[in-house]
C-alpha cells in the first residue's frame, strides 16, 4: 500500500468508510450522466431548493434512527422496533398537540421520554431476562404499533400547530430544520462515544460481553443505554415523520424503516457481529438508501419493477464491504507493479 | 384485476340448490355445524339472524366507516353480529371464518384481504352451507359458487370517472404526474387502468410520470417533491386516493406551486380531509369510494340466507365531487 492510498484510508476512518462513500459516490455520478436536473439548485423563500436537499431532508428519520441502531448493534443487539417507537411518538406528539393545549417545548420531552422508556424496556427484555434482542424488541416492534394505533383509535391525526409543523417542514441557515436536528444529534453522539468512556465500554461489549464484566465493564447498563437511546432516537424520527406530513397515521409511519436503519448500519461499515462501530458510516449508509429511492422516482421507474434495480445497488454495497470479495475481483485484474 | 369469473350459470344453479337445501331442511346432510344455522325452525328470517364479519383490520378512516357502516345496519336490523379484526393477516381472517362455521352463524361478511387462497376455507363454509358476502374487494376462485356476491366499488370506473373530470377541467390538455398507490394493490391497478382508458382518445392529455405513494400521505409528499423537480410543468396530479394527493398538495406548496390553481389535483377516495381539502380550494376533485356497505350487504345477506339468487357482483354506486358540490356535503362526512 503507498503512503498516498494510506493517508486516504486514514482520512475514511481506517478504510472502513472508504467503499460507503464510494458507493454514494458511484450513484450520484449515475444520476450527474442520466438525471442532470439531480443537481439542480436553486434559492426559494430564502432556502436552497434542489433535490439533493429532498435527500438530506427525507433521509434524515433514517439517518436518526441508523444513530440509535449503530449503537445497538455495536453491543451485539438489534432493534426492531424503532419504526413502530416512531409511530408511537407521532401519535402521542399529535394527541398532546390537538387535544392539549401543552406547550410544544413540553410535548417533545415527552414524547422522546416516553419512547426512551420504551427502549429501556427493550434493554430490561436483553439484560435482565436474557431474551435475545431480536425477540425482545419483536414484541415492542408488534405492539408499540397497536398502542399507536390504540392512541389514535386507528385515525389519522392531522395538526396545524405551527411549531410542530416547523419540525418537519421548517428551514434553519437556508437548508432544512432537520439538517440540523441530525447533525445536532450526530455530533452530540459522537461526543458521547468518542470523549467518554461509553464508547469504549460499548466496543468492548459488543465484542466480549463475558470478559469485558469480568474487566469490570458495566455491560447491563451499557446494553440498557443504547437501546433507550435508540428509543430516543425513534422518537426523534417519528416526530419529524408526522411533522412532515402535518398528520399522524399510527399504521403506516415507519412502517419497515427498521429494516432500512439495519441495512444503513451494515453498508456503513458496522458489523453486525457487534463491536467497532462507524456513527459517520452510518450516516452515509442512510443517505445511500434515500438516494437510491429519488433515483428510481427521478428515473421513471416503474413501481413494480423499481426493488429491482435498488436490491442491485444493495447487494452491490454489501459485496463492496466484503474484503474477501474484494480480494476475489482483485485477483482476477491483471496484477498492477506496486510502487 | 375484476377478473372474476364470468357468469357461471353452472355454479349459480348449484348455490341456489345448496341455499334452497338450506331452507328447506334447516340442517346438511351430514354436517352438524350447519345444524344450528338457519336454525331447526322452518322459517330463519322469523328470528335474529346471526352473521359473522371478518373485517381486514384498522387501516385508516375508510376502513373504520366501512366497520361502523356494518355493525350499525347490523343493530338497526337486529342482527346479532360478531365481529372480527384480522389486524391485516389473512391467516386471522381465515381462522375468524372457521371460527364463524363452528359457531354455525347464518351467514358470513368477509372483507378479503388479498384476492388469492380463500378457497379451502369457503369451501368449508359451503358444505355448511353458510352463505358468504364479499364486501369491497374481490377474490380470485375457479368456483365461483363459493361466494354469494360481492358488494364493491368499480375501480377501474372510479378512475375512469376522474380522467373525465380532469378532461372537462382542462379542454382535454394536460401534463400529469400519476401517483399509484401500492404495487399489486387492487384499486392501484384498476384506477391506473380506469384513469388511462378515460384519456386514450386525447392525445393533448399525457402522463410524464408515474410513481408509486404507496397509498400514503408521506409517500405521495416524498414522490411529488421528487418529481416536480424533474417535470417543473406539470399542470394536473392524479392520486390513486385521497391520503397520497393531500401529501403531493404539501409537495405543491412547497415547491411555491399554487395546488387547485397551479396544479390540478384529482383524486379518488373522498375522505372527509379531502372534503376539506376541496373547499379550502387546494384540491379540485375527488371521486368518491363510499365505504358505507352496511345496508348493502345485510340486504345482500338476507336475500342469500332466503336461498335468493344474486348477481355475483353489486356495484356501489360512487359519486364525483368538486368545488360545486363538496361544501354541501363536508357536513354529512362520517370518514
Amino acid at each position: 500500500m503507498s503512503d498516498s492510498e494510506k493517508k486516504i484510508r486514514g482520512w475514511f476512518g481506517g478504510g472502513r468508510l472508504l467503499w460507503p462513500v464510494l458507493s454514494l459516490a458511484a450513484l450520484l455520478l449515475f444520476n450527474l450522466i442520466f438525471a442532470p436536473s439531480f443537481f439542480h439548485f436553486e434559492i426559494k423563500d430564502g432556502h436552497l431548493y434542489g433535490t439533493l436537499v429532498d435527500i438530506l431532508n427525507q433521509g434524515s428519520k433514517v439517518m436518526l434512527l441508523s444513530l440509535g441502531m449503530t449503537l445497538v448493534i455495536a453491543s451485539g443487539g438489534v432493534d426492531l422496533s424503532v419504526g413502530s417507537l416512531m409511530a408511537v411518538a407521532a401519535a402521542t406528539g399529535a394527541l398532546l398537540v390537538t387535544k392539549t393545549s401543552l406547550p410544544f417545548g413540553i410535548v417533545v420531552p415527552a414524547c422522546l421520554a416516553l419512547c426512551g422508556l420504551f427502549g429501556a424496556f427493550n434493554g430490561l427484555m436483553v439484560t435482565a431476562l436474557r431474551i435475545q434482542p431480536i425477540i425482545a424488541t419483536l414484541i415492542l416492534m408488534v405492539t408499540g404499533r397497536g398502542i399507536a394505533m390504540l392512541l389514535t383509535g386507528g385515525q389519522v391525526i392531522t395538526f396545524e400547530r405551527a411549531s410542530y409543523v416547523y419540525v418537519g417542514n421548517g428551514h434553519l441557515f437556508g437548508l432544512p430544520f432537520t439538517t440540523t436536528i441530525v447533525l445536532v444529534t450526530l455530533v452530540a453522539t459522537l461526543w458521547i462515544t468518542r470523549r467518554t468512556a461509553v464508547g469504549l465500554f460499548l466496543e468492548a461489549t459488543g465484542d466480549n460481553e463475558t470478559a469485558s464484566r469480568f474487566c469490570g465493564v458495566p455491560t447491563a447498563r451499557i446494553k440498557v443505554l443504547v437501546y433507550a437511546f435508540s428509543g430516543v432516537c425513534a422518537g426523534i424520527a417519528g416526530l419529524i415523520a408526522s411533522s412532515n406530513i402535518k398528520a399522524a397515521d399510527a399504521n403506516r409511519v415507519g412502517e419497515m424503516m427498521e429494516l432500512d436503519a439495519i441495512f444503513a448500519v451494515v453498508v456503513g461499515g458496522t458489523a453486525l457481529t457487534g463491536g467497532r462501530f462507524t456513527l459517520v458510516g452510518s450516516m452515509i449508509g442512510a443517505l445511500l438508501i434515500q438516494t437510491l429511492t429519488t433515483t428510481m422516482y427521478n428515473l421513471g421507474m416503474p413501481p413494480a419493477i423499481a426493488p429491482v434495480p435498488k436490491a442491485i445497488v444493495i447487494v452491490a454495497a454489501c459485496l463492496l464491504q466484503s474484503a474477501k470479495f474484494r480480494d476475489a475481483l482483485r485477483g482476477l485484474l491483471p496484477r498492477r507493479a506496486t510502487t | 384485476m375484476k377478473s372474476f369469473t364470468p357468469f357461471n350459470r353452472r355454479g349459480l344453479l348449484g348455490l341456489a340448490a345448496c341455499l334452497t337445501a338450506l331452507v328447506l331442511t334447516g340442517c346438511g346432510p351430514s354436517n352438524d355445524s350447519s345444524s344450528s344455522s338457519a336454525g331447526g325452525e322452518s322459517k330463519p328470517s322469523a328470528k335474529a339472524l346471526t352473521v359473522g364479519f371478518a373485517q381486514v383490520g384498522a387501516e385508516g378512516a375508510w376502513r373504520t366507516a366501512e366497520t361502523e357502516s356494518i355493525k350499525a345496519e347490523a343493530a338497526k336490523r337486529g342482527v346479532n353480529l360478531k365481529f372480527s379484526d384480522a389486524q391485516s393477516k389473512q391467516e386471522n381472517e381465515i381462522k375468524a371464518i372457521r371460527s364463524f362455521i363452528a359457531q354455525g352463524v347464518d351467514a358470513i361478511i368477509l372483507a378479503p384481504i388479498v384476492e388469492t387462497g380463500w378457497e379451502p376455507v369457503l369451501k368449508e363454509a359451503k358444505q355448511a352451507k353458510i352463505p358468504v358476502v364479499l364486501v369491497d374487494r374481490g377474490i380470485k376462485v375457479d368456483d365461483d359458487s363459493l361466494y354469494a356476491t360481492l358488494i364493491a366499488s368499480d375501480f377501474v370506473a372510479e378512475g375512469k370517472m376522474a380522467a373525465d373530470w380532469l378532461i372537462k377541467k382542462t379542454d382535454g390538455k394536460a401534463t400529469i404526474i400519476e401517483l399509484q398507490g401500492t404495487p399489486g394493490a387492487a384499486p392501484a391497478i384498476d384506477r391506473k387502468k380506469g384513469f388511462e382508458e378515460g384519456i386514450k382518445d386525447h392525445p393533448d392529455m399525457k402522463i410524464v410520470a408515474s410513481q408509486s405513494g404507496d397509498f400514503r400521505r408521506s409517500g405521495g409528499k416524498q414522490v411529488m417533491e421528487a418529481l416536480l423537480k424533474v417535470h417543473p410543468e406539470v399542470t394536473a396530479v392524479y392520486s390513486h386516493n385521497d391520503d397520497m394527493a393531500l401529501g403531493a398538495i404539501q409537495a405543491l406548496e412547497e415547491a411555491g406551486k399554487k395546488p387547485g390553481t397551479d396544479v390540478i389535483v384529482v383524486s379518488v377516495d373522498g375522505v372527509q380531509d379531502a372534503f376539506k381539502a376541496l373547499v379550502a380550494g387546494n384540491m379540485n376533485c375527488t371521486v368518491e369510494c363510499n365505504p358505507l356497505l352496511g345496508p348493502m350487504a345485510f340486504d345482500a345477506v338476507e336475500k342469500a340466507v332466503k336461498g335468493e339468487t344474486l348477481p355475483k357482483k353489486t356495484i356501489v354506486h360512487d359519486r364525483v365531487f368538486d368545488v360545486s358540490n363538496a361544501a354541501a356535503e363536508l357536513p354529512n362526512r362520517k370518514y
